[in-house]
């Protein structure tokens, strides 16, 4: 998994291994200060003694020369460190967000269904910063830390060989407690992980959903939905914490003993109780020591305090990574749709495996290049299913689908989702202008085709009227335009595709019937031999095709023209004579 | 819906627009009052602890230089006995520091996460009282970042930063106290070089936290961006837009990435320069010392105790070369706490901004609550609906809920200065079905909005029953009220649970029997588990004529008064929506429906039609006599005139 992270250092490989060569002399320079240090207090203790009558200038201003010249390589080497760290870690979580978001866009619809949008923030966002965290405690840490260690190991050994094994006993203990802590705390984060998804989603879900909540006055039932949500990222948090807490304190017990087995020891040893020679001013600079080896244990510490936090992090990061699409591109793919004809061969479709109930059964069906066809059918008929297999959202469960001939699963996929232009039930449009919208379409459109675009979807007239027109800004959504204007817009940046195929998707619903009219004549006289399949709930948006597809629960009922599925299909007659009892005729 | 905010611009000028919290001071001590009065015991707890572990800390340290005195002035016949004592008493001061330390670290944890997660409820309840304008003016992804990255930044400030100050404090307090007692001079020396730190902390703290600043907005406009092309991923697929998606997120990702350098280099380099110049504070008192000594200055110039004791020229040096000892390992003590708190200032200017954004959200004000007149079931006569309307007197009159509403002369805009319903009055009288028809920015789900006061007017009134609706209790006037919204949102949880949001105390017939009636009882049964089926992200899983059969049955089964339709039936087949009808026809017998709709199919069986354009009822009437009028409404049935 940690391999599979790394893979993102790429660039920053070169500061990533400079970075702990500099905290590693910087940590040396950190061990020589000390011991320099205790050239000058040796040789003032000794004038306390009385040993030296005057203190030797010569050794004070050399040693102190050489502190500050330690002093200022730890100073650049630690800053230039600092600056290389940062561009490092900060470098890979730009890297992995990057990744992420890349592969992202290879997701197929059934890929997307599987992540919730506010779950796919939290990994790009929080779950990349915690596995920054780590990574910059890794590269500055854990081999600084060693370091200081193994510094301070063989200073020891220099004075007294029989404290350095004390450190070294001490050190093993820590690395236990570590060790075992770790092994705990692992599981609660994970968990505190998703509980904190769910936190997220309940955030998100009344953010959107806030009208409904007011009306109905379920504020409170949302408290307490929120509460239940931020309880169980408290109990997971304080469990996990709560075992992090032991971490510190035993290293300072540690510490404490060392000190104490040290003092005794030295003393001993001073005296002459026990074998060793050790100075009183040694013992001094061996408790320092015991502090700075602990303190490199303890950053270790605190290091794996915050891989063990990003390991669930980047549990979820590899998720995202490592998901590939469910429908993958062929090998020799085939770059050029012929025409718009469309063939469905004993079609079967359900949305996963385990849905017992297939959206689609036995759908056998040819349409011809250029014709216009209606597919009209009650709600949850599977009529959006069908057609989202013509542009390959979704891959059949039997049967096979083609397009101009060819199965669509032999396309390159970019190349038939370019012919066949699709507009979504369930539309969106972006922050931005409204051309900029229209280019999604066609980037290299011009100004020219936007509005000739415009025109054919009827838009043009009320972006006219806009402030700006064509440089409107649309909001989040597009939510400064009414419905029935979105849904034009959408057509509009459809048509700028130049489709072989286009698929309307209940996608006149708000537009009036004068309008919807007026946009299908413009469809068949601006595009005679692009296929055109339209959606729709009113009987007059598809009276005029050249068939109609009348589905019901997942079968084909029926199909002909508008005067043959009256006489011949029930289904039909019964909602075209529903509409025009409503008046909509 | 209103129109939201926009968001074209993810962060442009990051950099300039990041600045600090506007008032640190009083936001810090608003923190800690937030966090430690709630805990008043837990907090004193923590104090005592710590200073017992900074005490501890100090003391033990002097135990060392007793028994290294000890040894040096009595050489291989020193006191063992004075040794060991002094060895046992640090244990003891040892083991008091090392529980203290435990325990203040274990409660700080439960205050923190106690305080995290009052934190995040306590921002939850207030965003539920909120005004809709609030929602409309703000970003998702910025509130969500609320709840995650500002309340994070907290966390590392209570349990980590805070107790270190505190010790931090009481050390430097400590040794300085010390200091003050062997060396004013060298204490001197210290001050020049602490004043240097003290500069440099400021320094690149204040850089770093400007930095982090502009880190988390872009953080914010990542998170934004990240949302919204999430959402319409499904169009980005199938425009194949992916390599444009991709190159705008690199350009978002790109300016995190630079603030993020900046603000973390500065970060890291506060601990090189500050440890450094400790060595540089070192060496100079160092050589101070040393120079004092060498061109024999006045004893009390180095130490008062050098003053005090009168001793002979070779026991003098002898004396000061000892206290200098001392001093420098003091300085090495002094030089510790100030390092710790000088890391932990882009902590603390970080956690500040974010609390700042969340007590500026939490200061928002509120919805009001409305009036004083509240909704009762069962409490006349005849056990229906009724208002009650506390008196001056202490008692109260009931008033039949009827479900008349009016609207006198009304004028409303989301915005003052743009009107958009000019001078409405309209009446519908109780088991009426009004219906509105009129182009989409003609104002007709603005006029729901305002019956259950998602919004208030700007003059007229509207009555309900004959009282203003000022004066009615929000909450009772929206619960007496089903609204089934243009836009369908379902909650995470069981299609059951979905339907049951409309009255929580429905029994699971009550459900079924709502959904029937919504016609969504076929559908829901074919799912894979029945009423029982998990819906997750909105009902992604369901088509959105189903989401909205789901939404009529959860109005259906609130038993409301008045219901309000707001083109609920947009994605529903006319068949089936006709099913619906009857269904609702046999539901609101008696009550009061208001539909908006743009199919006139739906609304034609309506007793009164209103037609609406450009905020202004310009027809009224039923079908028939506005057919007859052969006016806008004529108009449009016969498709002659555009509706939008």
């Amino acid at each position: 998994m940690i391999k599979r992270l790394l893979k993102s250092v790429r660039e920053y490989k070169t500061a990533s291994i400079i970075v702990p060569v500099l905290m590693a002399v910087e940590a040396i320079m950190e061990i020589v200060i000390p011991f320099l240090m205790t050239f000058i207090v040796g040789e003032l203790q000794r004038v306390a003694e009385g040993v030296e009558e005057q203190v030797d200038i010569n050794v004070i201003a050399i040693v102190s020369t050489l502190m500050i010249l330690c002093a200022v390589i730890a100073l650049v080497s630690g800053s230039v460190g600092a600056k290389l760290a940062a561009k490092a870690s900060c470098g890979f979580a730009h890297n992995l967000r990057e990744d992420m978001y890349n592969n992202l866009q290879t997701f197929s619809f059934a890929n997307i269904d599987n992540y919730s949008t506010a779950s796919l923030i939290t990994r790009i966002t929080t779950d990349v910063t915690n596995v920054q965290n780590a990574y910059q405690m890794a590269i500055r840490m854990l081999v600084r830390a060693p370091i200081l260690f193994i510094a301070s190991i063989i200073m020891t050994v220099v004075i007294e060989p029989v404290m350095a094994l004390i450190f070294a006993g001490a050190a093993l203990v820590l690395g236990v407690v570590v060790a075992f802590c770790m092994f705990r705390v692992v599981p609660y984060f994970r968990t505190m992980f998703k509980k904190y998804d769910n936190l997220n989603s309940v955030v998100q879900e009344n953010l959107t959903a806030i009208r409904v909540v007011k009306s109905y006055v379920r504020e409170d039932k949302e408290i307490s939905k929120m509460k239940v949500a931020t309880g169980d990222v408290y109990t997971y948090s304080v469990k996990a914490e709560r075992i992090l807490t032991i971490m510190m304190p035993s290293v300072m017990l540690v510490m404490f003993v060392v000190n104490i087995i040290i003092l005794t020891m030295g003393s001993n040893m001073y005296v002459g109780n026990l074998g060793g020679g050790i100075q009183p001013s040694e013992l001094q600079t061996l408790i320092q020591y015991s502090a700075q080896i602990l303190s490199g244990v303890m950053m270790v510490a605190m290091c794996l305090n915050f891989i063990a936090l990003s390991r669930g992090s980047a549990e979820r990061i590899v998720q995202v990574l490592d998901e590939t699409t469910t429908l993958p591109n062929p090998e020799h793919a085939v770059k050029e749709v012929g025409d718009g004809s469309i063939d469905f061969e004993n079609v079967e479709f359900r949305y996963s495996q385990k849905a017992d109930v297939a959206v689609l059964k036995n759908i056998n069906l040819h349409i011809d290049a250029g014709e216009m066809i209606g597919i009209i059918g009650a709600t949850g008929s599977g009529k959006t299913s069908l057609v989202s297999l013509i542009p390959r959202l979704y891959d059949t469960s039997k049967g096979t689908v083609k397009v101009g001939g060819i199965d669509v699963k032999e396309y390159d996929l970019e190349e038939l989702r370019n012919s066949v232009a699709m507009v979504l039930q369930k539309n969106v449009l972006f922050s931005g202008t409204i051309s900029e919208n229209l280019r999604w379409g066609d980037e290299n459109a011009t100004d020219e085709q936007i509005k000739e675009a415009a025109e054919q979807a009827c838009a043009d007239e009320f972006i006219q009227n806009l402030p700006g027109k064509y440089n409107y800004d649309l909001g989040q959504g597009g939510v400064n335009v009414s419905g029935g204007q979105k849904q034009r817009l959408c057509i509009a940046r459809a048509l700028l595709k130049h489709p072989k195929i286009i698929i309307f998707d209940d996608s006149t619903s708000a537009v009036d019937t004068k309008t919807d009219a007026t946009i299908r004549e413009n469809l068949r006289k601006y595009a005679p031999d692009t296929t055109k399949i339209i959606i729709a709930q009113r009987i007059a948006s598809v009276q005029d095709a050249d068939k109609i597809i009348v589905l019901d629960e997942g079968r084909i009922s029926g199909i002909g023209t508008h005067d043959e599925l009256v006489k011949n299909n029930a289904i039909y007659r019964e909602v075209y004579e529903s509409q025009i009892k409503g008046g909509e005729e | 819906m209103a129109a939201k905010k926009k968001v074209n611009d993810y962060g442009g000028d990051l950099i300039k627009t990041g600045r600090g919290a506007k008032t640190p001071m009083k936001t810090f001590t608003r923190l800690l009052k937030y966090s430690f009065l709630r805990n008043k015991f837990a907090t004193a707890c923590v104090v005592v602890f710590v200073l017992l572990a900074s005490v501890a800390n100090v003391t033990a340290a002097s135990r060392v230089s007793v028994i290294t005195t000890e040894l040096i002035a009595h050489q291989s016949n020193a006191d063992m006995s004075l040794v060991y004592s002094n060895i046992i008493m640090m244990a003891c001061i040892y083991a008091v520091g090392a529980i203290s330390s435990f325990s203040y670290n274990l409660i700080m944890m439960y205050i923190a996460q106690g305080t995290l997660r009052k934190m995040r409820d306590d921002m939850f309840a207030t965003m539920q009282t909120l005004p809709l304008q609030y929602f409309d003016t703000h970003t998702h992804g910025d509130l969500m970042s609320l709840y995650t990255n500002d309340v994070d930044t907290m966390r590392q400030l209570l349990t980590q930063t805070i107790p270190q100050l505190i010790s931090s404090m009481l050390t430097l307090i400590a040794v300085l106290a010390f200091m003050i007692m062997y060396s004013v001079t060298l204490l001197l020396v210290v001050l020049v070089v602490l004043t240097g730190i003290v500069f440099a902390t400021k320094f690149i703290g204040g850089r770093s936290a400007k930095y982090y600043l502009a880190n988390q907005k872009a953080l914010g406009a990542l998170n934004g961006y990240v949302e919204e092309m999430t959402e319409g991923q499904k169009v980005i697929k199938v425009f194949c837009h992916e390599e444009k998606a991709r190159a705008a997120f690199r350009e978002v990702n790109d300016r995190l990435n630079d603030a993020g350098s900046i603000a973390n280099g500065y970060a890291f380099l506060m601990g090189p320069i500050n440890n450094n110049l400790g060595y540089l504070q070192y060496v100079l008192v160092a050589l101070a010392g040393i120079l004092i000594m060498a061109f024999g200055g006045e004893q009390g110039l180095l130490s008062i105790y050098c003053g005090i004791q009168n001793a002979g020229e070779a026991n003098r040096l002898a004396l000061m070369a000892g206290m200098l000892v001392s001093f420098l390992m003091y300085t090495r003590q002094f030089n510790m706490p100030v390092m710790q708190v000088s890391q932990q200032f882009s902590a603390i200017v970080m956690a500040l901004a974010g609390a700042e954004r969340i007590f500026e959200m939490m200061d928002t004000t509120p919805e009001d609550e409305g009036g004083e007149i509240t909704l009762t079931h069962g409490e006349v006569e005849d056990g229906g609906w009724a208002w009650k309307k506390p008196l001056p007197d202490g008692s109260c009159e009931y008033i039949p809920l009827k479900g008349d509403i009016r609207f006198n002369d009304v004028v409303f805009g989301y915005k003052p200065e743009k009107v958009i319903l000019k001078h409405i009055s309209l009446y519908a009288r109780p088991g009426q079905k009004i219906a509105f028809v009129g182009s989409t920015g003609a104002g007709k789900t603005t006029i729901t909005n305002l019956i259950n006061r998602f919004y208030d007017i700007q003059s007229g009134t509207i009555t309900y029953d004959g009282i203003n609706i000022r004066d009615i209790k929000k909450s009772d006037l929206r619960r007496s009220l089903g609204i089934v919204l243009q836009d369908t949102h379902l909650f995470t949880g069981t299609v059951m649970d979905n339907i049951r949001y409309g009255r929580l105390e429905a029994t699971d017939e009550e459900c079924i029997n709502a959904a029937k009636l919504a016609n969504a009882d076929s559908f829901i049964t074919h799912l894979p588990d029945g009423y029982q089926t998990m819906l997750k992200g909105d009902g992604a899983n369901l088509s959105q004529g189903q989401r909205q059969l789901l939404a009529i049955a959860r109005a259906m089964v609130s038993q409301c008064p008045v219901i309000i339709l707001d083109e609920a039936t947009s994605s529903i087949d006319t068949r089936t929506e006709k099913l619906i009808e009857q269904g609702m026809d046999k539901l609101m017998e008696g009550r009061t429906v208001f539909v908006i709709a743009h199919r006139l199919s739906t609304v034609r069986n309506s007793h009164a039609i209103m037609v609406l354009d450009h905020g202004e009822i310009i027809e009224r009437g039923n079908h028939e006599q506005l057919i007859e009028q052969k006016g806008k409404y004529y108009q449009l049935y016969t498709g002659a005139f555009e509706l939008e």
